[in-house]
């Protein structure tokens, strides 16, 4: 077993875990973060995407003892006194979701593009966004919303594209 | 008091369920965690067909932390029926002993043979590596060409054939039909196997209700109520100990339209072992376990005259089952078989379909389930007709849609479509796509050689949606109803409880349902709360599957509705001491017809049905009423789709530059919701065009096991999709709704090859299967042209000046 810390959506924590624990579980299963969700395994559909040091990763595809030390951001952690990030928030307009399974991994990868690339192109929010796979929505409303959230975050009339 | 004068129905209302999607506080399966929880994992056969001679778990149960260890042989006796088939075909149609784990035979690569329950899931999986399987091989059966054959293998002993049922329908004077004919076009088309891959995997949680003695069940599952009856027959609980609960189910597309084995499976140990068991699948086994879809060879065959009238059609299918019949196996292929006339008239049609058993996942459901096949073959022999008497698809399309009808019309198959109006869905589409532009460049670049070329697709659809009249079900040899369930109550406050028997898994009933009941009973929307998806507090339903939801669960809740306005009026009468007939009731207000000030809201007549003390002699309190609807017929969407791709003769890669749909789905209660529905759709047929297929090996391994070996399309694969709709409301039902969830997959996949071939037809190309490929694109042209297609240097004058250069950014890049 290894002690590691972590802070987690601004709190911090300490937890003893196995070397192989991967991140998504001990968010799930030790912390309790129900807001990160497991798709496919191997690192291919992005529902596990959380921030690691303001970074996107796959948390399947990280040890729990590869974030010792860092902080991570989930979904669960982004509102602010209540409030939706913007980017939750244009993806609710913009009907970028139905069954929601992939949104919170959705929603993390936008928010690492735009720190990026503030002002993206569809086709830039297109590639960008290839490691999250979404099997309801064909992608059309999340281009959408992503474009939405841009302009917004930039400060300009949220008008949707 | 709040009221509502404006209608929200037609509206796109913001929907009520994404909060907490977006914020991560959804209620998935795999949230569950309950007070002494073990965790089961499930040792799966490397085998596709193999006999078990030994199976020993003892070392996997002495491992720390393992509870237990179960074999097929273990759970004998837990089991009272065995996973059903709700579809009995034919009065001979064969349906495999199939136990939740198999005790003696494998049938397929993943059917489970032993389950090992730990305090973890990590300690259950590790647990798995320690039970020792000895397998005599046996040979698989994998190919659906000579499944049937004298001397092929036999996947159950038991049968002396490899067929599951054989069904035939014919209508007319078929033979009579091709023997007139001045063309008879012939083709054979492949519908491979999709994997559905619903982003959440299948989860279930069993929890023993110590307080009676029963369990509750939560399951990411599309069918609750089948469930609970399903189950209860397996596992021999009595129905009324059992609740299932679907809570939040992150999509479905038919693969959750069943009752699997690791839920009777986690029923049964957790009444073993007497405490909650949790079970969650992983992706790899998703792919194994989960139904898979489509599955079939088609031969088809179309009589027509010179000028292109279509006189009859013949669909002879191979069908394949899969190992086992899972809930609804056999009915796939039979719902498609009412389709394959498409929205033509004509008179003669033959259809049969052999359903086969091959080593292989079981087949069901996958969005649209039968009909996108039926589609796919009407509307490829349509190009193919075009082709042969060199006339445009769209005109050959044209001159055989039956004229325009509002009422119920007896179509070749002999089901009586309700409504339709094809050429007002084609005409819009041809003017969105600049039909005729689009053939000049077309032409432009195929006289200058453009390595590039483009290509024009159409699909003219119409498919069988509300499922279903209870009658018909029945007919088909279905084991259940095709009724729905709504109550609408008002409370006490005055605000309103609809409960649905659908089982939404991200097609927004609750925001949908909320406009119905608002607009009919004139409160604000977020008066109204919609209770779904949990056997104990929406005791009826059928559930959600065949883009039923709206036209029967949907106007389930309408009609509720409008009893508890017509109670309404009765009590109102009474409190206004006026007569019934002259009560009026608009936005929320009952009031006395010419004296408008003489009036009570539906609160205030909600607040004395619940007080009870001055009701009408002989009325019953409470402001609540029940409607179970049994549809009269089937709704019949339809829709013009055309696809415009850009062919890479080089490489084979095929952009699909443009995507145009117009839709009719009849009247619309949230646009936004509609149109997220249709792109899904669409996405997910052009996703069976291009990309996707479970490929399996000749031993029946499945090749294609993971998502990094099945292309599931991200963003960069799909392309913006231009929408319209037109509006035919459906006689079927009182408000006139017809059904969208499955359009998008049903109109698109046709839509994509016909255009990939029409881009290749100047190569002499006629033919080209599923899914168009890079590889198999140019395979085909190879084919064709003995050589290489097209050339780098090539004049790529006739390109309009806006297109993109796929020459230069294709790179191989198919991911």
């Amino acid at each position: 077993m290894r002690r590691i810390q972590m802070t987690v959506d601004g709190k911090a924590h300490v937890a003893e875990v196995e070397p192989r624990l991967l991140l998504i579980h001990h968010l799930r299963e030790n912390l309790g973060i129900g807001g990160v969700h497991s798709g496919c395994d191997t690192t291919n559909c992005g529902a596990c995407t959380v921030l690691m040091d303001g970074e996107s990763v796959k948390s399947c595809t990280v040890l729990a003892v590869q974030a010792d030390g860092h902080e991570i951001t989930t979904v669960q952690g982004i509102s602010e006194n209540g409030e939706w990030h913007p980017m939750q928030r244009a993806f609710h307009e913009a009907h970028g979701l139905q069954c929601g399974y992939c949104t919170p991994g959705m929603i993390m990868a936008s928010i690492s593009l735009l720190k990026e690339n503030p002002n993206p192109s569809e086709e830039e929010i297109r590639e960008n966004l290839e490691g999250n796979l979404c099997r309801c929505t064909g992608y059309e409303n999340i281009v959408k919303a992503v474009r939405q959230a841009a302009q917004e975050m930039q400060g300009s009339p949220t008008a949707a594209s | 008091m709040t009221e509502a004068p404006e209608k929200y129905v037609g509206g796109g209302v913001p929907r009520k369920e994404d909060p907490a999607l977006v914020t991560g506080r959804a209620t998935w399966t795999d949230n569950i965690k309950l007070p002494g929880m073990l965790h089961a994992s499930l040792l799966r056969s490397p085998f596709a067909h193999a006999k078990i001679t030994s199976i020993d778990v003892s070392e996997a149960k002495n491992r720390p932390g393992v509870v237990a260890a179960f074999t097929g042989e273990d759970l004998a006796d837990e089991w009272a029926g065995i996973i059903p088939c709700g579809w009995q075909i034919t009065e001979d149609q064969r349906t495999p002993t199939h136990w939740p784990l198999a005790k003696d035979e494998v049938n397929y690569a993943g059917d489970a043979v032993a389950v090992v329950v730990a305090t973890d899931r990590y300690t259950a999986k590790d647990a798995l590596e320690f039970i020792e399987v000895e397998y005599e091989e046996l040979p698989a059966v994998t190919d659906l060409e000579t499944v049937l054959d004298e001397g092929t293998p036999l996947v159950h002993e038991v049968y002396d054939s490899n067929r599951c049922y054989t069904w035939t329908l014919d209508v007319g004077e078929v033979d009579e039909a091709f023997e007139k004919a001045d063309v008879v076009v012939k083709e054979r088309y492949l519908q491979p196997r999709l994997i559905p891959n619903a982003i959440e995997p299948r989860a279930v949680v069993a929890h023993p209700d110590p307080v009676n003695g029963g369990f509750t069940i939560y399951t990411s599952t599309q069918v609750p109520h089948i469930a609970k009856f399903v189950l209860s027959g397996i596992c021999g609980v009595p129905e009324q100990k059992l609740r299932v609960v679907a809570p939040d189910v992150g999509g479905g597309f038919g693969s959750k339209l069943n009752v699997y084995a690791e839920e009777a499976l986690a029923l049964a140990l957790a009444r073993r072992l007497d405490t909650p068991i949790k079970w969650v699948e992983e992706r790899s086994e998703n792919y194994l376990s989960t139904t898979h879809g489509r599955g079939q060879i088609q031969d088809i065959e179309l009589a027509a005259t010179s000028d292109g009238k279509i006189l009859g059609l013949r669909a002879d299918l191979v069908a394949d089952m899969g190992a086992y019949l899972q809930l609804s196996g056999s009915l796939i292929p039979i719902l498609g078989a009412f389709m394959y006339c498409g929205v033509y008239d004509f008179d003669a049609y033959h259809f049969e379909c052999e359903g086969v058993f091959t080593n292989k996942t079981p087949i069901d459901a996958y969005r649209g389930a039968g009909r996108p096949e039926a589609a796919y073959a009407i509307e490829r022999i349509m190009d193919a007709l075009a082709r042969r008497l060199e006339m445009d698809p769209a005109e050959v399309r044209r001159i055989n849609f039956h004229e325009p009808f509002d009422e119920p019309k007896t179509q070749p198959a002999g089901i009586q479509y309700d409504s339709g109006d094809y050429n007002k869905t084609l005409d819009r589409v041809l003017e969105l796509a600049n039909y005729e532009g689009l053939r000049e460049e077309q032409r432009r670049r195929r006289e200058s050689g453009d390595p590039v070329q483009l290509g024009i697709g159409f699909s003219t659809y119409t498919e069988i949606c509300g499922l279903a009249p209870s009658q018909v079900v029945n007919a088909l040899g279905g084991g259940g109803g095709g009724w729905e369930a709504a109550e609408v109550r008002m409370l006490a406050s005055g605000k309103v409880e609809v409960v649905t028997g659908t089982s939404p898994h991200g097609q927004g009933h609750v925001t949908s349902w909320s406009q119905i009941a608002a607009d009919a009973l004139g409160v604000d929307l977020d008066d109204v709360e919609v209770i779904h998806g949990d056997t104990a507090a929406a005791p009826w339903g059928r559930d959600t599957y065949g883009s039923r939801s709206l036209a029967v669960g949907g106007v389930a809740v309408h009609m509720a509705a409008q009893k508890v306005v017509e109670k309404g009026k009765k009590i109102a009468a009474h409190m206004l001491e006026a007569a019934e007939g002259d009560i009026e009731f608009e936005g929320g207000r009952f009031s006395v017809a010419g004296s408008p000030d003489q009036n009570a809201t539906i609160q205030d007549v909600a607040g004395a049905a619940y007080l009870a003390s001055d009701l009408p002699e002989g009325m019953e309190p409470l402001l609540s009423e029940e409607q179970i609807y049994d549809p009269p017929n089937f709704t019949f969407p339809f829709g013009a789709h055309m696809c415009v791709t850009e062919v890479d003769t080089e490489t084979g890669f095929v952009k699909i530059r443009d995507y145009f749909a117009v839709d009719d789905c009849g009247p619309v209660i949230n646009p936004t919701i509609v149109d997220g529905q249709v792109h899904g759709g669409i996405a997910q047929g052009i996703a069976e065009a291009l990309y996707e297929e479970a490929v399996y090996d000749e031993d029946g391994n499945l090749v294609t096991g993971s998502m990094v070996d099945y292309l599931v399309p991200g963003a960069p694969e799909l392309p913006h999709f231009t929408l319209d709709r037109t509006v035919t409301p459906s006689p079927s039902n009182v408000m006139g709704v017809k059904g969208i969830g499955e359009a998008g997959t049903i109109g698109a996949p046709v839509a994509v090859i016909n255009s990939v071939i029409d881009a290749l037809s100047p190569f002499g190309v006629t033919h080209i299967d599923k899914p168009a490929s890079p590889f198999n694109v140019w395979s085909t042209i190879q084919e064709a042209t003995g050589d290489g297609a097209g050339t780098r240097d090539a004049d790529l004058s006739g390109r309009p000046a806006q297109a993109t250069d796929n020459v230069d950014e294709q790179g191989g890049e198919t991911r």
